[in-house]
């Protein structure tokens, strides 16, 4: 399977200066970026050994001495490429702050407590259909600095790789139905609305495990598509 | 297996401020990590080279909270990664590396110099690490190349040739005075007189 990564995919991506973000103003280019063809530079990507992903490092309920506060939830899903083929094997790396909106760090000086039972980091590795699954606490929103009242919505960072170092993703998970939305300047960088949703997680009662914990599911879609597209209609 | 064709990628967002104790902790938290900054392993072959520098935002502020990863060709110009048809190295070398910025918003990589890896017409392009920035405050990582300094191929190469030739310096890391392995300097400046030239990859 050949897969190409047409530049017309990144156009889902919010644009890297959005003023409401105020960060963004002085980190992004001014310049235009220079369109360049791949080469096998960009088309291939690391590929990680069994010793990258231990055999816990899916569950963050389970790494302290009991466990950590907060409502327990599973995550889980599918990496996939723009046909919808899982993408096997594939390094999912996840961080987020504990329930009452604190990360574990050192910068983060929001006067909400530590949970000594809770880091906050995972790690999977997609199975051969893509298939990838995390326990872990709902995370909480939290205050941050970017205007008055700037609140995040709760969100889970996730870091995923593909195929190859142009298929690269870092984003962040959402919950459904979270009052925060609108006034998320992050959030809302992405413009495109069906865009945004493909952030926000789904509610799955069919896999939330009855007396033990709510399930939600977030497929994750990264770039690259069949170099030789096919009719299947 | 399939899913349904999905409407389009998930989008990216900003690695924000905390991303440490999850994708570099580096011994400061408790969590393990999956790569960093020293690709060396005692079977590599070629030149050692340490690749060193620091990340400026539009004011010439240096960026504490950034984080880099570069991905390379081995010295013979081979991936660690099957789709590379051709032989695989024969050492652990992965290729592969990160790390977040220092309080200052340095950074260095020890690795080694590359080898040649052709351009899609077979067409040799000069030897270079690919280099992908994220930091809060930028939604979407940016691509770049760090190329070496005083590499004859430099003049022949078809990326580097698509580069206005007064921004071309900014892509090409500079060798550094001293004795023992070589270091190369390469700067990031996001915005700028000197802004650092990103590919639209």
């Amino acid at each position: 399977m050949t897969l190409v990564y047409p530049v017309q995919s990144l156009a889902a991506h919010p644009p890297r200066l959005s003023p409401a973000y105020k960060s963004t103003v002085k980190r992004s280019p001014t310049k235009p970026l220079i369109p360049m063809r791949h080469t096998l530079s960009e088309l291939s990507g690391p590929v990680y050994g069994h010793e990258t992903v231990r055999e816990h490092d899916h569950d963050l309920t389970i790494h302290g001495k009991s466990e950590p506060i907060g409502e327990r939830i599973i995550v889980h899903g599918h990496v996939l490429d723009e046909d919808g083929r899982g993408v096997p094997n594939a390094l999912v790396e996840l961080w987020q702050a504990n329930s009452c909106g604190r990360y574990v760090h050192v910068v983060d000086q929001h006067p909400a407590p530590l949970d000594p039972n809770f880091t906050g980091a995972g790690r999977a590795q997609t199975d051969a259909q893509g298939y990838y699954r995390f326990v872990t606490i709902k995370p909480g929103a939290y205050p941050w600095g970017n205007h008055h009242n700037a609140w995040r919505p709760a969100h889970i960072h996730f870091s995923v790789f593909g195929y190859s170092f142009v298929s690269r993703l870092v984003t962040q998970m959402y919950f459904p139905g979270d009052p925060l939305f609108p006034f998320d300047p992050i959030f809302n960088s992405v413009t495109d609305e069906k865009a945004r949703n493909r952030m926000i997680s789904a509610f799955d009662l069919d896999n939330t495990q009855p007396d033990w914990a709510l399930c939600y599911r977030f497929n994750i879609v990264l770039r690259g598509r069949n170099a030789t597209p096919m009719e299947n209609k | 297996m399939s899913q349904a064709k999905p409407d389009g990628v998930t989008p990216s967002q900003t690695v924000g401020p905390y991303f440490a104790y999850g994708l570099t902790p580096g011994g400061k938290y408790d969590w393990n990590d999956a790569f960093t900054n020293n690709l060396v392993t005692a079977d590599t072959s070629g030149e050692r080279i340490r690749v060193e520098g620091t990340v400026f935002d539009g004011d010439g502020v240096p960026i504490v909270d950034c984080m880099l990863e570069i991905w390379q060709a081995d010295a013979q110009g081979r991936f660690s990664d099957p789709q590379d048809k051709r032989a695989l190295p024969n050492s652990s070398f992965k290729g592969f590396g990160r790390i977040g910025t220092d309080a200052k918003g340095g950074y260095a990589f020890d690795t080694i110099k590359p080898g040649t890896v052709a351009d899609p017409d077979g067409k040799p392009q000069a030897p270079h690490i690919v280099i992908a920035v994220y930091a809060r405050g930028m939604l979407l990582h940016l691509y770049s190349r760090i190329y070496f300094d005083g590499e004859a191929a430099n003049a022949a190469d078809p990326v580097l040739a698509l580069v206005p030739a007064d921004r071309r310096a900014t892509l090409i890391a500079t060798r550094q005075p001293g004795n023992g392995n070589a270091v190369y300097r390469f700067d990031i400046h996001l915005q700028g007189d000197k802004e650092t030239v990103f590919f639209d990859v």
